[in-house]
């Protein structure tokens, strides 16, 4: 049974995990003037940290920007420091992957309030000396946005060629193309939506919950305590998780195969292997990831509804100066994703068709559900590829030689 | 197969060929029922145009795309309502009239979006198809309509004159330009008028514009 230690340590007591040194690129934004927040208030100076892949051509019109999910981070196409495991999107970004970092400059950034490097509650607040914990301001997709285009300023880069991301990170290539349209060439939003809906917040509660009812996350000051809240934060996850997958890819996976053992135990053991598997699912998260953060990152995803900016018209959200939005959209979405269903992109193609946008969409048959947009699907990957070579070429950038 | 079976064209491009020549330019161009996109291909290397396509299968949209072709899954039976009024030059319906439930809505709503509209479809007037049905008494089966009755999408089959009646009876529209195409995809005739055109045609193209 895959059970690692720090689920089933019994006290309970398990350090947080220390996040503290990671490789890569950091930027310290908002020094002179600090970044204003959606839910009011600022921030700054705040950190961001990042990675990139690639070069940067002469005319600076070669760079794609990556937006990773809630749980995802800036390692997108290299080792993870924590877990050893290969970037979270190996399979779309490298050199001749369809996102060619031989050809295009690629950016990822950790987004605000997360806790691969970039600021978030676990760092020190400034006025108070201590660890934000849930002092740290609540942030909105709007917000990480924000701070990426800080970043893009001092990476001197005007215009992305594209912004390009899946779930949480395809809200924020929609925010971009809404908010920035003359910043983006081509916006790439995968596997998610315009608005997040009543049964993602409610999972999302449900995690959250699972937080804050363990008692060692005293009530977000657990920095401070010395305790981390590691189970509700591998509950939250565990519960996610299965939001992830698909009812046919749970089937197929596991069945109702038992786990190293040959009849059930009439007991609370994870006698099933999808039990089995979803404890390790919980346990390996919280090795890598702040619980206050999932608190933080799950709220901006629950606040995030495009059309309500605009005055509950999406369609409004993709004019630009009374015409249709500028940038040219390929939209993606999964035949078993009940996450984020194909509905939810087919909302986001009529609103863009309703300003005559240029827009693609395709869905990928494919039963592994949400997590499809983070594994081997090559039809989707060849898709993917089509629309970034095409782009490319409108845009005039040369092929490879 | 029972029925009558008709020997495939040769030149499956002389239809596409045409319809491209009825556009200009440059043109802002919807591809509605794009299938594989060849027609999008063909205008976008060759008439320069800014083309977007609509395609019911998935299929189809994925070679689209693949291709770098800005192409959406979606129904022209009730899809089309979502894009302005006068977004695009042109509209085009090739090959598609036939399948869809409405065909009136679905061309009212093409002069809608577009100022001109291009539709091709197979000629069930067509002397073969006719002789068909009269000879073996079993609903034709040829390449273009190349389905059993109980299999076939094409669910509103019309002739040439049947069009041009539609034509007539929607108002306020014009035919600008017609194409008969005979059997190898050459034009017959430019008149779609003649009792000849609606024999002899295999299939029509018209270039229609709103008033």
């Amino acid at each position: 049974m895959i059970t690692p230690p720090a689920y089933t340590d019994s006290s309970g007591a398990t350090a947080a995990p220390a996040l503290g040194v990671l490789p890569g690129h950091r930027m310290v934004l908002g020094a002179d003037r600090p970044m204003p927040l959606d839910g009011g208030g600022q921030l700054g100076p705040f950190t961001v940290a990042y990675q990139t892949y690639g070069t940067l051509n002469a005319d600076k019109s070669n760079a794609v920007l990556v937006c990773h999910a809630l749980t995802g981070d800036q390692y997108v196409a290299d080792r993870h420091p924590i877990t050893g495991k290969p970037g979270w999107w190996e399979m779309l970004v490298g050199p001749g992957k369809p996102v060619d970092t031989d050809r295009f400059f690629v950016i990822c950034s950790n987004v605000i309030g997360g806790c691969m490097g970039s600021t978030g509650p676990h760092d020190v607040n400034p006025a108070t000396g201590q660890p934000y914990a849930i002092d740290f301001p609540v942030i909105t997709i709007g917000d990480m946005v924000r701070a990426q285009t800080l970043l893009i300023d001092a990476l001197g880069i005007d215009q992305l060629f594209c912004v390009i991301g899946g779930s949480m990170g395809g809200m924020q290539v929609l925010q971009w193309a809404v908010s920035y349209p003359e910043r983006v060439f081509a916006a790439v939003p995968i596997a998610t939506a315009a608005r997040h809906s009543a049964q993602n917040i409610a999972f999302h509660e449900v995690g959250r919950q699972a937080i804050m009812a363990d008692p060692e996350w005293r009530d977000g000051a657990y920095q401070q305590a010395g305790t981390n809240p590691a189970r509700g934060l591998a509950v939250a996850r565990m519960a996610a998780h299965i939001t992830y997958l698909s009812e046919a890819a749970l089937h197929r996976k596991f069945g109702r195969n038992l786990q190293s053992r040959q009849a059930i135990t009439f007991g609370f053991d994870a006698d099933f292997q999808v039990e089995s598997y979803l404890r390790y699912q919980g346990a390996s998260f919280v090795d890598r990831f702040d619980a206050n953060s999932y608190l933080y990152i799950t709220r901006a995803m629950d606040y995030f509804d495009l059309a309500a900016e605009h005055g509950g018209q999406l369609a409004q959200a993709f004019r630009v100066g009374g015409k249709g939005t500028p940038v040219r959209f390929c939209l993606a979405s999964f035949s078993s994703d009940w996450l984020f269903p194909t509905s939810e992109s087919r909302a986001v193609v009529h609103a863009l068709n309703a300003v005559a946008a240029n827009v693609s969409f395709v869905e990928i048959e494919t039963d592994k559900g949400h997590d499809a947009f983070l594994l081997d699907e090559p039809e989707f990957h060849q898709v993917m590829r089509g629309f970034i070579n095409g782009c490319a070429d409108h845009r005039g950038l040369k092929r490879r030689a | 197969m029972d029925a009558t079976v008709i020997p495939p064209r040769t030149d499956i491009r002389g239809d596409l060929r045409r319809i491209a020549d009825m556009v200009s330019t440059g043109a802002r161009v919807l591809d509605v029922g794009c299938g594989d996109g060849a027609l999008l291909d063909l205008l976008t290397r060759e008439k320069g145009v800014d083309g977007r396509g609509m395609e019911l299968g998935m299929d189809g949209v994925r070679e689209c795309v693949s291709r770098g072709l800005s192409v959406i899954q979606g129904d022209a039976d009730t899809d089309l309502k979502d894009y302005p009024s006068d977004a695009f030059d042109y509209v085009i319906l090739s090959q598609t009239l036939q399948a869809t439930r409405d065909p009136r809505g679905v061309l009212l709503q093409m002069l809608r979006i577009g100022r001109r509209v291009i539709v091709s479809f197979p000629n069930f007037g067509y002397w073969r198809v006719r002789l068909a049905l009269l000879l073996t008494g079993r609903m034709p089966v040829t390449d273009r309509l190349g389905f059993q009755w109980w299999e076939t999408p094409n669910i509103h089959f019309c002739t040439i004159a049947d069009f041009t009646a539609l034509c007539a009876d929607l108002g306020g529209v014009t035919v600008e330009r017609s194409a008969i195409l005979d059997h190898a995809g050459r034009q017959l005739t430019s008149d779609a008028t003649t009792w000849r055109a609606n024999w002899s045609g295999e299939q029509g193209i018209f270039l229609l514009r709103r008033d």
